[in-house]
């Protein structure tokens, strides 16, 4: 049994595998089917600083090794979370970690103080990548500067580890991870979701009710692959990785690239235990490999 | 999760087939309107699960009865299984539909297209408790009326086409059964169209009314927030909220 204990920055994980958020809920959803305790870190579902209602059905498409979503943030808000979510997440033995979102800095550092506060949240997931909202969200992401601007702020007013979660909607990925980094962010995660649309020609429409949407699934893990290794390069603080993870093989893929850890997103849809499958498999791997621990292969590509 | 056996694929027509699944354990207690995630292996295009309603539960024969639609690459992957082999499943998942307290309550079930899956199964449950089931079942032709005996074993049934090939021409709504008599409870599965027009008539009937919504689904399990419906409580999962609403309870612009 090899080492899977591993660090980010501050955040102490037992095995490298968290969920991403929007996927896994707040854990609860999933706790028929797993022990939530054996995941290294779970990341709840994005939380603004008010509720939101998201946007209208149809939220979902799905396409050929892929989904498209266009959920848009519903959440009840931050206040809603610290008196009815917490209080049931706080003691299970993993990081609950709380993606943040907003409409204007002001929320994020509003949302991101509240949750300073929770004793057992060691960490925020600052979204500024979200496809799905019409303000804020990926246009914070998608620019050096607001993206430098975002994290400053919610750097004064966040004491633990921050997490910025990237877009992949952009040029050049580096540059923007450069900017967060410069700004104090802990650590960055990627990729979120890639743009993109679906339409039913025989009614001649779209099939999102915001007629774009974000893809997940296997169809992006090439893309989040080439992502994670030139922004693993590019940074001195940790890199999680995710995007179309299905397995042991794509998280193994994904930490030889340069990701410390990995998250699990749009396979949990398919097998509710995926997680616990990747993490042995991980070790399986190890084993085989005569690796110690599981830091061995990060960044270990062979070029 | 559940991995159950294929012991029979009834193939009843290009369009549908019925899967009757067992395991050597005993299935888990089902309730009519609950569905199952069903995982597809091998299909080109699709990889996530898909919602299928509970047609039939037998616990004698410990079988579980799917009725699948085929819609595209994954149904048919379903569809075309062949018996002994292995499907996985998360089952039984969302709500379940209700029943009249008042054993007197008249009951009218009303499915159209694959809507009339979950019927079946709430059929035999209502029946069980002792109401009179009326069945009220549309499709586009007699051809498309599929396993018309399994629910004249439970109920009465009634049938239009839009042919007239079989039954009454025309809609479910518009069968001489609905002016002849009055209903207290009515439970609607099938095309959107069909069931606001159900509930239309049902509040016109001062009926209690249920129905069962098939909204595009990922995870089944209240996670990813994809098949919500607009409700007086704002948007709700109808995975874990539903299949089954009240109609008073939907914001439907009856």
């Amino acid at each position: 049994m090899a080492n899977l204990n591993i660090n980010i920055g501050k955040l102490q994980l037992k095995n490298p595998v968290m969920t991403a958020s929007g996927t896994f809920g707040y854990g609860s959803e999933y706790s028929d089917f797993l022990d939530l305790s054996r995941i290294g870190g779970i990341i709840v579902k994005g939380t603004t600083i008010r509720a939101r209602q998201g946007n209208p059905y149809p939220r979902m498409a799905e396409t050929p090794a892929g989904m498209l979503n266009a959920v848009g943030l519903q959440n009840k808000g931050v206040d809603y979370f610290i008196s009815h979510i917490y209080p049931t997440v706080k003691d299970i033995d993993t990081n609950i970690i709380v993606n943040v979102s907003g409409s204007t800095i002001e929320e994020y550092v509003e949302t991101a103080e509240k949750l300073n506060a929770l004793d057992n949240i060691p960490a925020i997931e600052l979204n500024i990548s979200c496809p799905n909202v019409k303000e804020g969200g990926m246009a914070f992401g998608t620019s050096c500067l607001s993206a430098a601007q975002v994290v400053k702020a919610v750097r004064r007013a966040y004491e633990k580890e921050m997490i910025v979660k990237l877009s992949p909607n952009v040029t050049d990925i580096s540059e923007i991870a450069l900017a967060v980094e410069g700004e104090g962010a802990d650590s960055v995660s990627l990729i979120n979701t890639l743009l993109g649309m679906a339409i039913d020609a025989e009614k001649r429409k779209p099939v999102l009710s915001t007629i774009t949407g974000g893809l997940s699934g296997p169809a992006v893990k090439p893309i989040a692959l080439r992502m994670v290794w030139q922004v693993a390069r590019a940074v001195k603080i940790p890199v999680i990785g995710l995007g179309g993870i299905m397995n042991a093989a794509d998280a193994i893929e994904f930490l030889l690239a340069g990701a410390t850890a990995i998250q699990i997103g749009t396979a949990n849809f398919i097998d509710p235990t995926v997680t616990i499958k990747v993490i042995d498999g991980i070790n399986e791997y190890l084993d085989r490999h005569n690796f110690q621990s599981v830091t061995d292969i990060i960044g270990a590509l062979d070029i | 999760m559940l991995d159950l056996i294929l012991k029979e694929n009834k193939i009843l027509s290009d369009q549908y087939s019925l899967l009757i699944l067992t395991s050597n354990e005993k299935l888990p207690d089902i309730l009519p309107g609950q569905f199952a995630e069903v995982r597809v292996d091998g299909s080109p295009t699709t990889f996530l699960r898909r919602p299928i309603s509970v047609h039939y539960v037998d616990y004698e024969l410990n079988e579980l009865w799917l009725l699948i639609q085929i819609k595209g690459d994954g149904t048919k992957q379903l569809a075309n299984m062949a018996v002994g082999e292995s499907i996985n499943l998360l089952i039984p998942l969302g709500n379940s539909f209700s029943e009249p307290t008042d054993k007197d309550a008249r009951v009218l079930l009303v499915g159209g297209g694959c809507g009339v899956a979950p019927l079946l199964y709430l059929g035999a449950h209502l029946k069980k408790s002792g109401h009179e089931v009326n069945f009220l079942l549309g499709a586009r032709s007699k051809t498309d009326l599929i396993e018309l005996c399994e629910y004249e074993r439970i109920g009465n049934v009634f049938a239009t086409t839009e042919d007239g090939s079989y039954g009454e021409r025309g809609f479910v709504t518009q069968h001489s059964l609905l002016n002849d008599s009055t209903f207290n409870f009515i439970y609607t599965c099938g095309p959107t169209p069909m069931m606001k027009a159900v509930a239309r008539y049902a509040l016109k009937t001062n009926a209690n009314c249920e129905v069962s919504l098939e909204n595009t689904m990922a995870c089944g399990i209240g996670a990813c927030l994809c098949c919500v419906t607009d409700t007086t409580e704002g948007h709700v999962c109808v995975c874990t909220e539903g299949p089954v609403f009240n109609i008073t309870k939907l914001k439907w612009q009856i």
